[in-house]
């Protein structure tokens, strides 16, 4: 690691002070901090947000929840509220990293760092949550706007999500047999206004969502109305560990298992 | 420009001045010299290096020693009492849950949280909480095996 200056900071507007040109806000650092051991960014300080206890916990509202930016993915997996809620969700969590990870890695710094193969971008613009920040409410469906892109402003830092409650929903992942990540993970939410189906792992700009398969699906909410439904491979990645091709295939597989298993 | 860090390691309160970018288990084994704490493959995955951190298991290669400034540290010299294994580590022994013990103290940290939090894990939720715990050696079956053994005795 490049060496940088530490500073742990006591309240939001605090951490937006601080967090000017070079300097980089690390929430639970999961990624952040491989990222510096690989000397892949070089800050020139980190502002940590572990010490700012509001930005922790999860409120069950008008139906569906709130949770903090800090709120790790144990404590959304385990929640009782989110359980109940947007069990989808919980699931979602319980399948990110492994347990020591789950116990760091926060909601708000996987959603303010827009990896590509995160899993949490994916239940957001399905659900059609808020992302709540220190300045104003974005739609989901604005905030993730490219690779490790998202609508966020220098100074602008998340401080919680909304996520309105589904009629029924599900996640499902296929995993990189190594890394684990979502090679492709697909998150398929039956709501009110009509089915949202969302992509991660797959799409070259990150999270997208599948169109076609919502129009299908808002007629007929099941597997087979997914059948013939050809996915374009154009758009997606394709690298050493799957094709574009086989993205897509995969894509058409996990939204079949996703809304058979929706609930 | 060098920082002060404290924090209570294994019940002690512990101090030292170190650079910022100081990982947590540098200064656990560097600084405080408890070398049970292991570093495998430095990049968030094979949890040899899995410590408490207030209560909850972490990899002490992916957090900074600034960041657990203040926090409740528990490391694998910790576990034993007065010379005496823990029942969690015995079961290791017992069952041969281990060969060349380099990924030995993770997973006994790791066991430890999941006991915490499932008195009575099965077989399958031993095997998806070990998803960040790598062992070259054993092939996991006897860790499984110890893991459940030492949740029973702990009971």
């Amino acid at each position: 690691m490049y060496n940088f200056e530490y500073q742990k900071a006591g309240s939001v507007a605090d951490a937006a002070k601080a967090a000017t040109g070079e300097a980089k806000i690390v929430a639970g650092g999961m990624t952040l901090i491989p990222t510096l051991k690989l000397r892949l960014a070089s800050p020139s300080k980190l502002v940590d947000l572990g010490g700012i206890k509001d930005l922790v916990g999860i409120k069950a509202e008008g139906g569906g929840v709130t949770i903090g930016a800090m709120t790790t993915h144990a404590a959304v997996a385990n929640s009782a509220e989110v359980k109940k809620a947007i069990p989808a969700l919980a699931d979602l969590a319980e399948g990110i990293g492994d347990p020591a990870v789950r116990n760091r890695g926060t909601i708000g710094g996987s959603v303010a760092n827009n990896d590509p193969a995160a899993d949490y971008p994916a239940a957001c613009v399905a659900l059609g949550a808020t992302i709540v920040t220190n300045k104003r409410k974005i739609a989901a469906d604005d905030f993730f706007t490219g690779l490790f892109e998202t609508a966020l402003q220098e100074g602008e830092i998340v401080t919680s999500i909304s996520f309105p409650a589904p009629e029924k929903a599900a996640y499902q992942k296929f995993r990189n047999p190594a890394s684990r990540y979502a090679l492709v993970g697909v998150f398929v939410a039956k709501t009110k206004a009509g089915v949202r189906v969302a992509v991660t792992g797959a799409g070259e700009g990150g999270v997208f969502r599948k169109k076609s398969f919502e129009d299908a699906l808002s007629k007929n909410f099941s597997a087979a109305a997914l059948d013939g439904i050809k996915v374009d491979a154009k758009g997606l990645n394709s690298d050493i560990h799957a094709s574009a091709d086989y993205r897509a295939h995969i894509i058409s597989v996990m939204a079949k298992r996703a809304v058979a298993a929706a609930k | 420009m060098p920082t002060t860090v404290s924090m209570t390691v294994n019940g002690k309160k512990v101090s030292g001045s170190i650079e910022p970018r100081t990982l947590l288990v540098q200064f656990i084994r560097e600084t405080l010299g408890l070398t049970g704490t292991h570093v495998g493959c430095d990049t968030s995955q094979c949890g040899s290096c899995v410590v408490h951190v207030d209560g909850k298991s972490v990899k002490s290669c992916t957090i900074l020693a600034a960041q657990a400034e203040g926090s409740d540290v528990l490391t694998i010299e910790g576990v034993a009492k007065d010379g005496k294994l823990h029942p969690m580590q015995e079961a290791f022994r017992e069952n041969h849950g281990l060969q060349c013990g380099f990924c030995t103290p993770g997973m006994v940290m790791s066991a430890l949280d999941l006991v915490k939090n499932n008195k009575n894990p099965s077989e399958q939720q031993i095997r998806d909480w070990l998803e960040g715990n790598i062992c070259r050696c054993t092939g996991y079956h006897n860790i499984v095996k110890a893991i459940a053994a030492g949740a029973k005795a702990m009971a």
